[in-house]
């Protein structure tokens, strides 16, 4: 089966400028050499800490920012992505590999390219108080991607803005509102209604409910799934929250400075993870279960810098099963179950 | 034993120019000494303006209706009404007796001063009597051992120190020291204090497990991550021992991994000091973690209060209960609660939860249930109990 979005070695390195001449003294490395396949119609989950690149990466897959390098495939067929590939491991530098690579990689788009791939793909924000501009009433908030893609014109724009709006849950007597007239809950349904206008394929969240209540946050879990199921969605949702990617995800990616460290389906990573991360972050996330509170594993000292990552495995200096090894490669991804990778020497 | 705190029909409104805002409502609370009692709810629920009124801190608008918070002294052994004492009264409690860890690490620290100064203000301000006698100590030690021409023309000068330590360890707020202390050259003699400060505040800090404190106290807030900045403000509370530390959110704003050190740090705090804590969060998950009771609010009054086995396994109140059915949890639909929370403007008379309830009778729309003991430690406030 061919997967819909597929990242291969992408990376995004944010340049430390220093000196008169403001010259690159060094680098931030958000995100540093990541692969990830997304199938079509499938919730991934993107859990880590803060500082570890998640957000860097949903704005890089969906072309907010230009990766480094990598490849990022959008709805390419496999015999293309080969093709590619093999005109690369030849190391020549030759015009159909350009040819290929302007067409088909989305790292390489530019111009009219991009804006037709931001029909097909959009982001919702993290903050909803932030990413709603509060001068603008709600009908042209969402009529906006409507206008710049010209999808439509007139009083069928309208008619499409009330629509998008029943589906999130909203009336349309509140069309002519501003963002700050609405609850947290309701602006988070307007920033997806804006983000559905264009009928995207693919939709990149930001911890959409990190700012919202538990019963609000349920809310809009529930409306999500519901416009997956009806729109045919795919989503790459990214959170801190591991209970809400277990609950919702059909598959999981854990990030650490700017790496994947494990991928699996939830059962499979929250219940028997085999990366010594991600079973310290399974285990330091609070559940509402007063008889869960024995056997933590409590994580000493706090993420290093990505400007100035660890050598080898970027986890080793935290680790308790890190050896000498540990500190001198980095391990690669690995399937070691079915369906389920983790990047370590010495599993759990 | 007696109750840390007893708050009884407390309420607190803010008058705006939309109306009356009626954040608490008649709320009775007690705090018991050594426990960590949590207080859990949506935004807007009250649970934060509980924990600031405990400590008079109610921001402009606002204003304590009426109640009573009482507050039990475990030295002298009596008991204070903290919502009648003077303002220099309540001062004189506020980070002694009491004190409290707010929200965001970040914005609670002064970023022109360094932490270690910050902590060591904590300490001048109510700890002025112990620190004098800690610095009048060192100038004995000089006295007694001081030799040579230097010591010799430093003795008197020691002497003068030592009588105005003497007379700041006997009365913290002597006339004599404060006023050298305002007078250039004079402060000079003085500098014993701050100095003394700065040794405790080193020790608080490896206290809270900030590895090479010396060197944090010397830092800027900017300085350290949101964790260390956590902690830095967390020894700042515990600077005088208080016997009841108000965490205000404390977790919210770190990682998990961050937040479960803190979750582990207060634990400790709890067992080693026999401080009691109120714990204000949002997150059931970390409630159910540190907490030995906990108290569900709903726009501004307390639903349910009970130990925290019986809050999360054995859930009566139907806001709780559907509280808990919104948290995320594997192998289960997420439950929504419908409507939306009570408007604190204009409350809904009766019950304030009856138009989101699944088991609302007409009583609950006329008259507001009162909370009841239906089990040990386990009080609810509705009328299907």
């Amino acid at each position: 089966m061919n997967t819909f979005v597929d990242i291969r070695g992408l990376k995004k390195h944010f340049p430390i400028v220093g000196g008169v001449f403001r010259r690159p003294v060094g680098a931030v490395r958000a995100v540093d050499g990541v692969s990830l396949a997304i199938r079509r119609g499938q919730w991934l989950g993107l859990v880590g800490e803060s500082g570890c690149g998640k957000t860097t990466l949903a704005k890089t897959v969906v072309r907010l920012l230009k990766p480094t390098s990598g490849h990022i495939y959008f709805d390419v067929p496999d015999e293309t992505k080969a093709l590619i590939e093999e005109l690369e491991s030849q190391g020549k530098n030759n015009s159909k590999l350009t040819y290929l690579l302007k067409e088909n990689d989305l790292a390489a788009f530019t111009g009219n390219m991009i804006r037709q791939f931001r029909r097909r793909a959009q982001l919702v924000h993290q903050d909803p108080f932030t990413s709603l501009d509060p001068r603008m009433r709600i009908k042209s908030i969402v009529a906006e991607p409507l206008r710049i893609h010209r999808v439509l014109s007139g009083h069928a724009v309208e008619t499409a803005v009330e629509e998008l709006l029943s589906k999130v849950g909203l009336s349309s007597g509140q069309l002519e509102r501003y963002p700050h007239q609405f609850s947290g809950g309701q602006r988070q349904r307007i920033a997806v209604a804006r983000a559905l206008a264009t009928k995207p394929e693919f939709i990149a969240f930001d911890e959409p409910t990190s700012a919202l209540d538990v019963s609000v946050q349920a809310q809009i879990l529930n409306l999500l799934k519901d416009l997956k199921r009806e729109f045919g969605l795919t989503y790459l949702y990214i959170t801190h929250e591991l209970l809400i990617a277990e609950a919702v995800c059909d598959y999981i990616a854990v990030m650490y400075l700017g790496k994947v460290v494990e991928m699996g389906r939830p059962e499979e990573v929250f219940h028997t993870p085999r990366h010594p991360y991600s079973q310290s972050l399974v285990a330091a996330t609070p559940v509402p279960d007063p008889k869960r509170r024995v056997g933590r594993i409590v994580l000493h000292g706090e993420v290093p810098s990505p400007a100035n990552p660890p050598s080898g495995c970027t986890f080793h200096p935290r680790c308790s099963r890190a050896s000498k090894e540990c500190s001198e490669l980095g391990p690669d991804l690995k399937l070691i179950s079915n369906d389920h990778y983790v990047a370590c020497f010495h599993p759990l | 034993m007696k109750d840390l705190v007893r708050i009884r029909d407390l309420t607190v409104r803010f008058y705006t120019y939309e109306g009356v805002v009626h954040a608490i409502d008649d709320l009775d609370l007690d705090i018991r000494q050594g426990e960590t009692l949590g207080i859990v709810g949506e935004t807007g629920s009250g649970k934060t303006m509980t924990a600031l009124s405990i400590l008079r801190l109610i921001p402009y608008p606002g204003k304590i209706e009426s109640g009573s918070i009482v507050f039990y002294d475990r030295d002298s052994g009596g008991e204070l009404e903290l919502l009648k004492l003077t303002q220099d009264r309540i001062r004189a409690i506020r980070g002694n007796k009491i004190s409290m860890v707010f929200q965001e690490p970040g914005s609670a620290l002064n970023p022109v001063y360094t932490i270690g100064d910050q902590i060591s203000e904590v300490l001048l301000l109510h700890r002025r009597g112990q620190l004098a006698r800690g610095a009048k100590q060192r100038v004995d030690n000089l006295l007694s051992n001081g030799r040579g021409f230097a010591a010799r023309v430093k003795r008197p000068l020691w002497r003068w120190q030592s009588r105005l330590y003497n007379k700041t360890a006997e009365q913290p707020h002597a006339l004599e020291p404060r006023l050298l202390n305002r007078l250039p050259l004079f402060r000079r003699l003085l500098w014993r204090l701050p100095h003394e400060a700065n040794l405790l505040t080193v020790d608080m800090l490896k206290d809270v497990e900030i590895p090479d404190p010396a060197r944090v106290a010397a830092h800027y807030p900017h300085e350290l991550s949101g964790g260390m900045k956590q902690r830095a403000v967390i020894a700042m509370a515990l600077a005088c021992s208080p016997d009841l530390l108000i965490a205000d959110e404390p977790t919210t704003s770190l990682d998990v991994t961050i937040q479960a050190q803190m979750l582990e740090l207060f634990r400790r705090i709890k067992v080693d000091r026999g401080a009691s804590v109120l714990f204000v969060t949002h997150n059931l998950g970390v409630a159910a973690e540190v907490c030995d009771r906990v108290a569900v609010m709903y726009a501004g009054r307390l639903c349910e209060v009970a130990t925290v086995d019986e809050m999360f396994l054995h859930p009566l109140h139907p806001y709780t209960k559907a509280l808990l059915d919104a948290v995320p949890m594997p192998g289960r639909d997420l439950q929504t609660i419908p409507g939306a929370l009570a408007d604190a403007l204009n409350p809904p008379p009766g019950c304030r939860f009856h138009p989101r309830c699944p088991s609302a009778t007409p009583l609950c729309q006329q008259d507001r249930p009162r909370l009841k003991e239906v089990a040990k430690d386990h009080l609810v406030a509705c009328y299907l109990f």
